[in-house]
């Protein structure tokens, strides 16, 4: 490999380096902060008992939600047991980790604003469809 | 003296976590901690991206990133990018460096939309899902992201071109 080579993409590391922290940075303290202004026990306290309703409060929900997918996982064990809608725990875990409106600043400077806001209506979308499709074919094959 | 975009988010919350350390002491302080947790947590993943990058910068021509994941890269783009997702480790954003680098150099829009989607299905965690919700729910679950991710990345690509 020419030492040309090396050094070019060196040089262009640094460049992505210099560029990426500032933003990463900004993103984990968005990130820590909302892991700790709002705590997990909050998320049983927002459903309505309306299947509907709930699919879009859980996808509203995980939207804004950050933090490891296991958490979801978790929130939505507890949301289960207090007799919360399969439909609205698929749609929240889905848009937990498939839509970020915290991490939306970091996407549009990486990818431009209509990516970044397309991608995630898109998602936001989806995550309820998969809700009802999940159900529905765990409801037709048992 | 113009400040850099990504220069000037961070100021701005830096600022807002300013402004809460002066009316809640308490939460500055959980979430400033909370921050340096979740620092020392991706840090690995971090350094293998901006590995990952400087190969990417080593090896990757337009040409070669064009034909594995550009336009004409079909059937075997849509595996590489949901298999790439599922294995790729630590929060979306880490990975946005590596996904705008291969941009630049000819990756589909699609593929960058269906890869962050397709990160939902993560392996390792997926018998803490089990536990709560069963094999039923998470393997029909599993199946279905790894299908709407194609869908996700088909209907962002149709959108932004």
């Amino acid at each position: 490999m020419k030492k040309k080579e090396l050094k070019t993409a060196g040089l262009k590391l640094s460049k992505n380096f210099k560029m990426m922290i500032p933003m990463l940075i900004g993103i984990l303290l968005l990130v820590a902060l909302a892991i700790t202004a709002v705590p997990i026990e909050f998320y049983t306290t927002i459903f309505t008992g309306n299947v509907f309703i709930d699919s879009v409060i859980g996808a509203i929900f995980g939207s804004i939600a950050v933090g490891s997918p296991i958490n979801s996982y978790i929130i939505g064990g507890e949301l289960a047991v207090n007799g919360i809608s399969l439909f609205a725990i698929t749609a929240f875990m889905v848009s937990w980790v498939s839509v970020g409106i915290i991490q939306f600043p970091a996407e549009s400077m990486s990818f431009g604003k209509k990516f970044a806001i397309t991608r995630n209506v898109v998602s936001f979308i989806l995550s309820i469809f998969v809700a009802v499709v999940v159900v529905l074919t765990m409801g037709a094959i048992s | 003296m113009k400040i850099p975009k990504e220069w000037r988010f961070l100021l701005v919350v830096l600022a807002i976590y300013a402004i809460i350390g002066i009316f809640n002491y308490s939460v500055f302080e959980n979430a400033a901690l909370k921050f340096g947790y979740l620092l020392i947590e991706i840090l690995p993943t971090i350094a293998v991206v901006f590995g990952l990058l400087f190969v990417a910068n080593l090896l990757f021509t337009p040409k070669k990133v064009i034909k594995h994941l550009g336009k004409g890269s079909g059937i075997k783009g849509w595996l590489m990018m949901i298999v790439g997702g599922v294995i790729s480790t630590g929060p979306a954003y880490i990975w946005y460096p590596l996904l705008k680098d291969l941009r630049e150099h000819g990756m589909k829009n699609s593929l960058i939309s269906g890869f962050i989607y397709s990160r939902a299905i993560k392996l390792p965690f997926l018998p803490i899902m089990i536990v709560y919700f069963g094999w039923e729910f998470t393997v029909i679950l599993t199946i279905y992201m790894a299908i709407f991710s194609v869908i996700n990345g088909i209907i962002v690509e149709k959108i932004v071109g």
